[in-house]
């Protein structure tokens, strides 16, 4: 529980997510993290910000505040092109092309470590 | 195979949900409300320390306070991050936390008297969100899962700091340990409350737990806390506010007193000690944010238009 708060008797635990707001706002980043040389950037979360400049700025602060990452890259979220959901299928179902795996291969040991 | 068998199959599995995946409605509406509120409670959380960051004793202090403060900020962000994945807005979810619609955790509507109140949150109050923070690591939705990650690692520097600061006052003057024992008294209860109705009383357990968005009951939780916190007040020469509370050496667990449900209720239904205090002071900071806020837009924009041009 903790964090999350019980339903008072009486009340509903239904709860509003949408709401009118007011005023401009800031567009969505997604940030990348290289966490030390050798490996590569990776998706760590998301931000926003009004540009780009201030989208590192806030990366730097939000996600590297114990020196977790070499390099940061910040990407506007709506610039992101990704599958969906019934298009990845076809993706991680390809499965069956066992050929393309080293252990479809059988190799006689004499011939030692391959 | 349908959808929702398909997803009951990934969650028995113990593999995690993605924002994409197809999911229930009411999986989807049970996290959004429970992430929403964590990320308000980190959010409000910063009130009643932010408090005592111009009287911190020293400047040693005042950085450390400064640091856990601007933590509870980067956990609300990473909070709002992951409920933007399941379709809502972290300015609308805002607003509604404003408009008193939303709730956060009632712990934080209790005042912060004096400086040991600052050591005894992070002993007791990020310790108690630990032991519920560690379970939440293994929640089926991933990016509630992997946000907990990064928040289990940062709370234990707040746990951490927190007791070092009452051992200090602890082994200090008697009149420095009295303040420790003055804050423990004030906020032994409430830490017990963070863990909310019995099991017996709590509604959508047996859901969550179902959909393994919760991993662990109130009860077995509040017991964790309660055995692993007490040989830590003992170290401390503290003594706990609860004249039930003893060891039971047949269930291997600390028994202790029942907590008072009348307050417990009277919290969460918004007539704690500082409630309106709260958000009134949550809403007008925002406020007086407005124009940084559109400056900041309106340089982005004409930063755009000479880009462009």
């Amino acid at each position: 529980m903790t964090y999350e708060v019980p339903v008072a008797p009486g009340e509903s635990g239904e709860i509003e997510t949408s709401v009118e707001v007011a005023g401009g706002t800031w567009q969505m980043w997604e940030v990348f993290v290289r966490a030390r040389r050798g490996v590569s950037h990776v998706h760590i979360g998301s931000l926003h910000a009004p540009d780009s400049e201030t989208a590192l700025q806030n990366a730097r602060d939000v996600y590297t505040r114990r020196g977790e990452g070499v390099s940061v890259w910040v990407v506007p979220s709506s610039e992101i092109r990704s599958l969906e959901p019934d298009e990845a299928a076809d993706y991680y179902e390809a499965n069956e092309k066992v050929y393309r795996a080293a252990t479809a291969y059988d190799i006689p040991d004499e011939v030692g470590k391959m | 195979m349908t959808p929702e068998q398909r997803f009951q199959e990934i969650v028995d599995a113990e593999d995690k949900i993605e924002p994409t995946d197809w999911m229930p409605d009411a999986y989807r509406q049970t996290l959004i409300r429970q992430i929403a509120q964590h990320a308000h409670s980190e959010i409000i959380g910063m009130q009643p320390e932010g408090s005592w960051i111009g009287r911190a004793p020293s400047l040693h202090r005042k950085a450390i306070l400064m640091a856990k403060v601007q933590d509870e900020a980067g956990h609300g962000l990473y909070l709002y991050s992951a409920a933007e994945t399941l379709g809502v807005r972290r300015d609308e979810l805002q607003e509604l936390l404003h408009q008193g619609k939303h709730k956060y955790s009632s712990i934080f509507n209790y005042p912060t008297l004096n400086w040991a109140d600052i050591g005894t949150i992070g002993w007791l109050v990020d310790g108690a969100a630990i032991t519920n923070q560690v379970m939440l690591t293994r929640c089926s939705y991933g990016p509630y899962a992997r946000g907990m990650v990064r928040i289990c690692k940062e709370e234990s520097f707040h746990q951490r700091q927190g007791y070092e600061l009452l051992m200090r006052l602890c082994q200090g003057t008697p009149e420095q340990k009295a303040l420790a024992q003055d804050a423990l008294d004030r906020w032994w209860w409430p830490s017990l409350m963070m863990f909310g109705p019995h099991d017996t009383e709590s509604t959508h357990t047996e859901q969550s737990m179902a959909w393994k968005i919760k991993r662990v009951s109130n009860d077995e939780l509040r017991q964790q806390f309660v055995d692993m916190t007490v040989p830590q007040a003992d170290y401390l020469g503290l003594r706990i506010p609860d004249p039930e509370l003893r060891w039971n050496e047949e269930r291997g667990h600390h028994d202790f007193g029942e907590i008072d449900w009348d307050e417990f209720w009277a919290v969460v239904k918004g007539d704690g000690p500082l409630n309106r205090e709260r958000i009134a002071h949550k809403a007008e900071a925002w406020r007086e944010g407005e124009w940084v806020r559109e400056a900041a837009l309106a340089h982005a924009e004409k930063q755009a238009a000479r880009g462009a041009a």
